[in-house]
């Protein structure tokens, strides 16, 4: 079984109706977070990129959230995106200055060496490269969150965009 | 300031001590881990982890600006060091004070200053606190010129640095050029500084030390002595208060020039002043300040019922000494017995893996301080400790008795260990009549590794 856009939907309005602010899902290595307003400490996904929405992850309220133990080889959502993990703790950004576009979308064509954002360690800028190729899924961190060491940036899928 | 959330830069044993009294006090944790620390104890304790880097602690431990970075990120006032690691590096408690972070320790100029053995030397001498026969050498003629001075044998150190590291025994004025040569090397290499000086070797001398907190404006208070004369290769193994069979007067002595050299640098926070205790002239010299939270603190906190993590965050908000020197009077006896994973039937080699189970000791009196649980990883990247037994009582007999029966029923599965170790020394007459110099450790091995000679011959 897997979770349509109906499903989440659905989930998503029986948490409107419930009294709770949360809600955790997890489903055969799947994780849903599920949070009412924008509230919450950790990052939020923006996933309002069609790509995800066509997997089921509408709605501006939805995350997929880290594991909190996942390592930076984690394995890939569906066996076919790649995790694009962060090389170093640090201040991530996704444009190289404020204002400016970022350097990559939901949809952008990534080669291994292409810059996706950078990582600031005591005013220190790093690049961070993608490392595979293919068309950006999901991108999981806002910009100016702390990343940790290891933490997925974004998910890459393989090939030109569908 | 009010410390609400404190970031531990540190991993192990001593990040679990440091949650727990965090958690006694209601102050947030957040713990930094290496990947290999991601499941360890500590990280389940902390009320959250930040991944700073992988295993090798040059990419992660020891990254001063990860770990500032960290810290401003989660929203940390403060960053406890622990022992080890960054705790003694002025880069880290530099960083916190550019960046407004409370750095829980003293500040980056003491670290600094005590971390450099001549200028701490210069200190001592400054503060009225005797030092080993000896000084800085320059060139080769000015080290021959002071060695005839102090005689050999004589010891040839690092400034740099300490834990044997760059330092040579010198038998005979001939073989000093050599000494030199190869210490000089060995201190490039490991601190980066190839200055040396030379110190008078005392043959029979004693490790104690003095637990002292200071306010940072120049108020300092004494917790009573430790003696760690039981080492291997400047490595502790055992640890205990009062030291025992000390003169009374030599005991006062010492606190009191500990107090003397911490007040001198108006020193802030935890820190430990070690002297060598010459057996035979009853004199006893300075060797060098310890800048933070000590492995064998407990030893002090069981005697004294002062809490001195408690107090590190306390001096590092601003509430100064809460203790009147006369409230952390010692009552009793406690000893420490380090449990390490290693093997001392093959050179004390570290031994790495998943310990498979695992027992502690428990009841009235025994406190053991550990991050190993049944599963606990030891990954070969850090130091090998497991686990610190610590025993309070009225008197050394009774606090010996306990300590053996404490080893005796601990077991550690897995991984091998040095518990039969301390079981035989907790044995050796010479240990249990009290007041061993430092090369006695040495000498129970040697005696062993003789005895089973004999047996197999």
């Amino acid at each position: 079984m897997t979770l349509t856009a109906k499903d989440v939907a659905e989930i998503a309005r029986l948490l409107e109706e419930s009294e709770f602010d949360e809600l955790h899902l997890e489903h055969e290595g799947f994780k849903l977070t599920l949070r009412r307003g924008a509230a919450g400490q950790r990052p939020v996904a923006q996933s309002a990129a069609a790509p995800a929405a066509a997997r089921g992850m509408a709605a501006a309220e939805v995350s997929a959230e880290r594991e909190p133990h996942g390592t930076p080889a984690a394995a890939a959502v569906d066996g076919v995106r790649r995790d694009v993990p962060a090389p170093l703790l640090g201040t991530f950004y996704r444009a190289p200055k404020p204002g400016a576009a970022p350097y990559i979308e939901v949809g952008s064509q990534v080669e291994p060496d292409t810059i996706i954002g950078i990582i600031e360690v005591m005013k220190l800028m790093n690049t961070v490269r993608a490392g595979v190729a293919g068309t950006v899924a999901e991108i999981l961190v806002p910009d100016g969150a702390l990343v940790e060491y290891g933490q997925v940036l974004l998910r890459v899928a393989p090939g030109p965009p569908l | 300031m009010r410390i609400r959330r404190v970031l531990i830069a540190n991993r192990g044993e001593i990040a679990v001590r440091i949650i727990r009294t965090c958690r006694r006090l209601g102050i947030e944790t957040v713990l930094t881990v290496s990947e290999a620390d991601r499941e360890a104890l500590p990280a389940r304790l902390a009320d959250r982890t930040v991944c700073i880097g992988p295993a090798r602690p040059a990419e992660s431990y020891l990254r001063a600006e990860t770990i500032v970075q960290a810290a401003l990120g989660v929203g940390a006032q403060a960053v406890h060091p622990g022992y080890g690691f960054l705790s003694e590096r002025a880069v880290l408690a530099r960083l916190c004070e550019e960046h407004g972070i409370v750095f829980i320790g003293p500040t980056a100029a003491q670290i600094a200053a005590v971390g450099d053995k001549l200028a701490a030397r210069a200190a001592a001498g400054a503060a009225g606190v005797p030092v080993v026969p000896g000084g800085a050498v320059g060139c080769l003629s000015e080290a021959q010129q002071l060695a005839r001075r102090i005689g050999a044998p004589l010891l040839v150190k690092a400034a740099g640095g300490g834990g044997g590291r760059g330092m040579k025994l010198v038998h005979e004025l001939a073989d000093l050029p050599a000494a030199l040569e190869l210490a000089a090397a060995e201190a490039d290499a490991a601190f980066g500084d190839p200055r040396l000086y030379l110190e008078s070797w005392i043959a029979h001398a004693r490790h104690i030390e003095v637990q002292l907190l200071g306010d940072g404006s120049g108020r300092v208070i004494h917790l009573g002595e430790r003696d760690c004369s039981v080492q291997r290769r400047y490595q502790k193994l055992i640890e205990e208060t009062p030291a025992p069979r000390l003169d009374e007067r030599l005991r006062r002595e010492l606190h009191a020039a500990a107090v003397r050299f911490a007040a001198h640098l108006a020193y802030r926070s935890a820190g430990t002043v070690e002297f060598l205790v010459d057996c035979e002239r009853a004199a006893f010299y300075f060797l060098e300040m310890n800048a933070r939270i000590q492995v064998e603190h407990p030893v002090t906190e069981v005697v004294t019922g002062v809490d001195l993590v408690a107090e590190q965050l306390a001096v590092a908000q601003g509430e100064g000494l809460r203790l009147a020197p006369d409230a952390a009077r010692p009552h009793g006896c406690a000893m420490e017995c380090r449990i390490n994973a290693e093997d001392p039937a093959r050179d004390f080699q570290p031994s790495p893996g998943t310990v498979t189970a695992v027992s502690w000791p428990g009841g009235a009196g025994i406190r053991v301080d550990t991050h190993i649980v049944a599963g606990s990883r030891v990954p070969p990247y850090y130091d090998s400790l497991l686990a610190k037994i610590i025993i309070g009582g009225p008197d050394r007999a009774r606090v010996l008795t306990a300590m053996r029966r404490a080893i005796e029923c601990s077991r550690v599965f897995g991984v091998p260990t040095n518990l039969g170790l301390h079981a035989a020394l907790l044995r050796d007459p010479q240990f249990t009549d009290g007041g061993v110099d430092t090369g006695f450790l040495a000498r129970h091995l040697e005696r062993g590794a003789a005895a089973r000679e004999c047996h197999g011959g």
